[in-house]
């Protein structure tokens, strides 16, 4: 078995772990390796073929693919070491990880540090247990992009979809435009979970109907799908069996939500949280194992690009700081925690003084969508730490808040997230 | 394909489920040739591929039905042979009968009883405390059991295959895609088989068609018994609860739930079901929403309260038990053409009876087969290679098996932590997997958590690569199971577009 050593092993090679690894570089770490199980660097970008990228990192509209490659060129030109279609098999314990592909066999990496960048897979039918047939032709929005923009065929011409989370908006358009008809799009929830701007841009802009509180109740079809059923739902999201109407089509995608991939993180110990399914982390992204950083979707669902590249750079660069000497420790930790009407904060910790830092960044999602709300944080006495005003908020889209560091006394131990109405305080 | 088909077997087996698969496996030392037909792209498409795995030793069966016979015979120390030498994963973890409330008990004293009755071994009743030193995840307020030592959970899908695949490493051949829509008989003798693909000519014909075998045996004479689809609803829950739950849990049967079970499978998962749904349509697998809510409230949430209804499951599917209006096994001669053999009614315990069955069969064959030669072939092997299951096996072994062949380094499903050497194997193997769910049934790769959202593109594409055929003839499992439909952009420059009606609520 082959031996390798490195200060820092990166372990997913998309936009996550590519900002990780250069920010890393960055701040001195001299062997970096990158690992990706794909025979690219790249990740999930490579098959966004449409534009919506940058606009914040880079104040540009760019392709999937463009601003995957403005760092895959970064990359290529900096000393660290990049290996394609190697699969890490485990993390272990003591710094250790082994990995394989088929040109270094199976093979050990001692490190000093380690980030997951591992991304996310999408939930399927069979986890929220449509009932039914099991025929060809029901596949997650991810699978048919995949399909379409990278091996150049289509699944299928008539088409439901279900969920209204962005992958699948965004292959309505694409599907839309190969000519097949996207007949419509049920979201069980009562508001749609993607983006307004793809809610816009994907389906209106083509006629594609949007019907809210609706689901697919049944798959029809023993070999290629043949129609499902779908009726309204209630408010607690049963069907409503008198409205089951059935649709004919022979594509069902599926965009219902993401989960982070934790299984690697999970086996050496890796403390998750319940809400975000991604790593609990403190402000520098470092899980409850010290040598053990995440950022990207494998952290938390990020509905944009840019949010991961913000969030990998914290995460490269503490790494980076990590392997040379660590940072100073507050004397108690801060636990974050959402508060009314908030899902969850990442970080749920702040760990440091963060002395060199003037803000650190607090990253949320609410549960449900409101207007004219004020997102409030609070510490341990109920004083108010920042307040920001906000015109509209939605599961969709992430909020971000930046509070400063000055606001955090020695002894503050606790923050509270929480969405407050105009007049009203919770 | 047809212009030179010229079929001729001594023995011909119908259907390539669990029992026909061991009947051929028992037959396939002898000098004679063996066929074995199934309609299907790949054996095990049956009743064996959906059914609860369990490896029951018959502590509770009624020995006077001949099921009961049988399944008694087919003890686990054969099962555990035959696991030695064919390699399908088994294990024997043995299996509780909770009870919760004095009602209960009558039920486990009962088989307690039955147990004694039928010579069964270790079956002993276990107190609370015990009970949840055993199974500490079950619900606290379960308080007595019955435990059995002897009952099992096998891989259903590599006991088929692998039974399978030992009959064509010893001469045997398996035609798949291949119905039978006739069976041709002259002078009171089985003469020919038709089938929707030629005509095959045989000396005996073993009828093992599962939910089909009224429809075959009717082909050759008038019959008096049905055989009638009764579905069962499975849910299969993800690997992280693969520990779960340790041995074979039933339910005890009350008023409105004959037993479920909750066991965990020989691959890590945790496999929960099955109700009992008598209905007409021998080929609807479909499950509903009734059966999951009704298995989810009296077995799982009942006995295991901290397992979700949804999210962290895997998958959900049902299966046909094929019940003859006897509720037994029929197994014997045809009524009145001499060389046809019939297994009809092959329900529960069908996978738990194989190696008695196969006896019994071989006892039929030799009283109609006056011209086969019983004579064991010099080529004849017992055992079959096992398949290379990389995940299995420590860091080293694997680092060998990637040094020798680099594809085994290459990880194609990512859940599963399948090469794609071992997809490649599969397609390669004795009986070939040539469609999606054939290549998971036999390497796991798109069974896993992401249900082959990632790997599902890259095995049509080593599919396509390895059988030499577009990725538009690439299916999920055979017939018209295609994934994808055109290449992309020939739809949008059709003529005339398709249509652009959407559905208006
Ligand atoms: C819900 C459920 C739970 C069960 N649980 C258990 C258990 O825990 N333990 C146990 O021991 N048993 C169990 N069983 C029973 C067991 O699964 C069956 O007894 C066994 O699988 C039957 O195998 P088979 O080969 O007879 O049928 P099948 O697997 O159905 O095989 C028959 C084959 O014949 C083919 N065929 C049919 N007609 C034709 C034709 N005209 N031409 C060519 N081919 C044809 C079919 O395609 C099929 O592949 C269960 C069954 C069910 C449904």
């Amino acid at each position: 078995m082959k031996k390798l050593s490195y200060d820092l092993v990166v372990i997913g090679g998309g936009p996550a772990g590519m900002a990780a690894a250069l920010k890393a570089r960055e701040n001195g770490v001299k062997k970096i390796l990158i690992c990706e199980r794909g025979s690219k660097l790249g990740g999930i970008l490579e098959q966004c073929i449409h534009n919506g990228f940058g606009l914040q990192y880079f104040k540009e509209e760019l392709t999937g693919p463009e601003y995957a490659t403005r760092f895959v060129r970064k990359v290529l030109q900096t000393e660290i070491d990049v290996k394609t279609d190697t699969m890490i098999l485990e993390i272990a314990e003591d710094k250790k990880v082994i990995a394989q592909n088929g040109i270094d066999g199976l093979f050990e990496i001692e490190t000093k540090a380690c980030i997951l960048a591992m991304g996310c897979r999408e939930r399927t039918r069979e986890a929220i247990t449509i009932p039914g047939d099991r025929p060809s032709g029901v596949m997650t929005a991810g699978a048919a992009q995949r399909y379409v923009n990278i091996n150049g065929y289509l699944p299928g011409k008539e088409i439901v979809i279900l969920g209204s989370g962005d992958i699948g908006l965004i292959m309505a358009r694409r599907m839309t435009f190969e000519g097949a008809n996207v007949k419509c799009v049920c979201e069980v929830e009562p508001f749609s979970s993607g983006l307004v701007r793809n809610k816009v841009q994907c389906l209106d802009d083509f006629g594609i109907p949007l019907y809210l509180s609706h689901t697919v109740t049944k798959v029809h079809g023993k070999e290629r799908l043949e129609g499902v059923s779908i009726a309204k739902v209630d408010e607690r999201k049963n069907p409503i069996f008198e409205t089951e109407t059935y649709v004919p089509c022979d594509t069902l995608l599926l965009s219902v939500g993401l989960i982070p991939e934790n299984e690697l993180s999970k086996s050496v110990g890796v403390d998750l949280d319940r809400v975000t399914k991604g790593a609990s982390v403190n402000e520098k992204r470092a899980t409850n194992i010290e040598w053990i950083y995440a950022c990207g979707n494998v952290l938390q669902v990020h509905d944009l690009v840019d949010n991961v590249t913000e969030e990998a750079e914290i995460a490269g660069k503490s790494a980076a700081k990590y392997i040379s000497g660590g940072f100073e420790k507050r004397k108690r930790s801060i636990h974050v925690s959402p508060g009314n009407n908030i899902g969850y904060v990442v970080p749920q910790r702040i760990d440091y003084t963060n002395s060199d830092e003037k803000i650190i960044k607090l990253y949320m999602r609410v549960r449900k969508p409101d207007e004219k709300v004020f997102v409030v944080v609070k510490n341990e006495q109920g004083e108010i730490v920042g307040k920001f005003k906000k015109d509209t908020i939605a599961p969709g889209s992430m909020v971000s808040l930046s509070i400063p560091v000055i606001k955090l006394t020695e002894d503050t131990s606790s923050l509270t997230v929480s969405v407050e109405k105009e007049g009203e305080s919770i | 394909m047809e212009g030179e088909w010229d079929m001729k077997t001594d023995v011909l087996i119908i259907g390539g489920g669990v029992i026909g698969c061991g009947i051929a496996h028992q037959l396939c030392k002898y000098n004679f040739d063996i066929m074995l037909v199934e309609k299907e792209a790949d054996v095990c498409m049956g009743t064996s591929k959906a059914n609860s795995s369990m490896l029951h030793d018959g502590y509770n069966v009624d020995k006077t039905k001949l099921k009961g016979q049988l399944v008694l015979k087919s003890t686990k120390e054969l099962y555990q042979k035959m696991a030695e030498e064919l390699h399908f994963d088994l294990n024997i973890c043995g299996s509780l009968l909770p009870g919760f409330v004095e009602a209960d008990w009558d039920a486990i004293y009962h088989q307690f009883q039955m147990s004694a009755e039928n010579d069964i071994r270790g079956v002993r009743i276990v107190g609370q405390k015990e009970l949840h030193e055993l199974e500490p995840h079950m619900n606290p307020a379960a308080k007595f059991a019955l435990f059995n030592p002897n009952t099992g959970v096998l891989n259903p899908f590599e006991l088929t295959i692998a039974l399978g695949e030992h009959a064509v490493q010893n001469g045997a051949k398996v035609l798949l895609n291949t119905e039978v829509t006739g069976i041709n008989s002259s002078g009171g003798r089985v003469t020919s088989v038709v089938t929707d693909r030629g005509i095959i000519e045989a000396k005996v014909v073993i009828n093992a068609a599962g939910l089909f075998s009224d429809h075959v045996a009717g082909m050759v004479e008038t019959i008096d018994y049905t055989v009638k689809p009764r579905k069962g609803v499975y849910f299969l829950y993800d690997k992280q609860y693969g520990t779960y739950i340790k041995r074979a849990i039933y339910s005890t049967p009350t008023t409105v739930s004959k037993g479920l079970i909750m066991l965990p499978t020989t691959e890590g998962n945790l496999l929960c079901g099955s109700n009992a749904i008598m209905h007409d349509e021998k080929d609807d697998l479909s499950t509903d929403l009734e059966s999951l809510n009704h298995i989810y409230a009296e077995a799982i949430h009942k006995y295991y309260p901290e397992l979700p209804r949804m999210g962290d499951v895997t998958t959900i599917f049902a299966g046909n038990r094929a019940a003859s209006n006897t509720e037994d096994f029929i197994i014997g001669h045809s009524k009145n053409v001499r060389g046809m053999i019939n297994l009809i009614g092959i329900q529960s315990p069908g996978l738990s009876s194989v190696p008695a069955i196969a006896d019994m069969v071989e006892d039929l064959v030799r009283e109609v087969g006056e011209n086969l030669n019983f004579g064991i072939k010099d080529y004849y092997n017992p055992t079959r290679p096992k398949p290379i299951v990389l995940r299995e096996l420590s860091y080293q072994e694997r680092a060998d098996y990637i040094a020798e062949n680099p594809d085994y380094g290459t990880i194609i499903c990512r859940c599963e932590t399948v090469s794609k050497g071992e997809i490649l194997d599969a397609i390669r193997r004795p009986i070939p997997a040539t469609d999606l769910d054939a290549i998971k049934r036999r390497t796991r790769a798109g069974m896993g958590r992401c249900q082959g959202g990632f790997c599902g593109p890259r095995v049509v594409g080593i599919l396509e690569k390895e059988l030499g055929i577009s990725p538009l003839e690439v299916t999920k499992k055979g017939k018209d199971s295609y994934i994808l439909s055109m290449q992309a952009k020939e739809l949008a420059l059709q003529e005339g577009g398709s249509s652009n009606e959407k559905v208006i609520l």
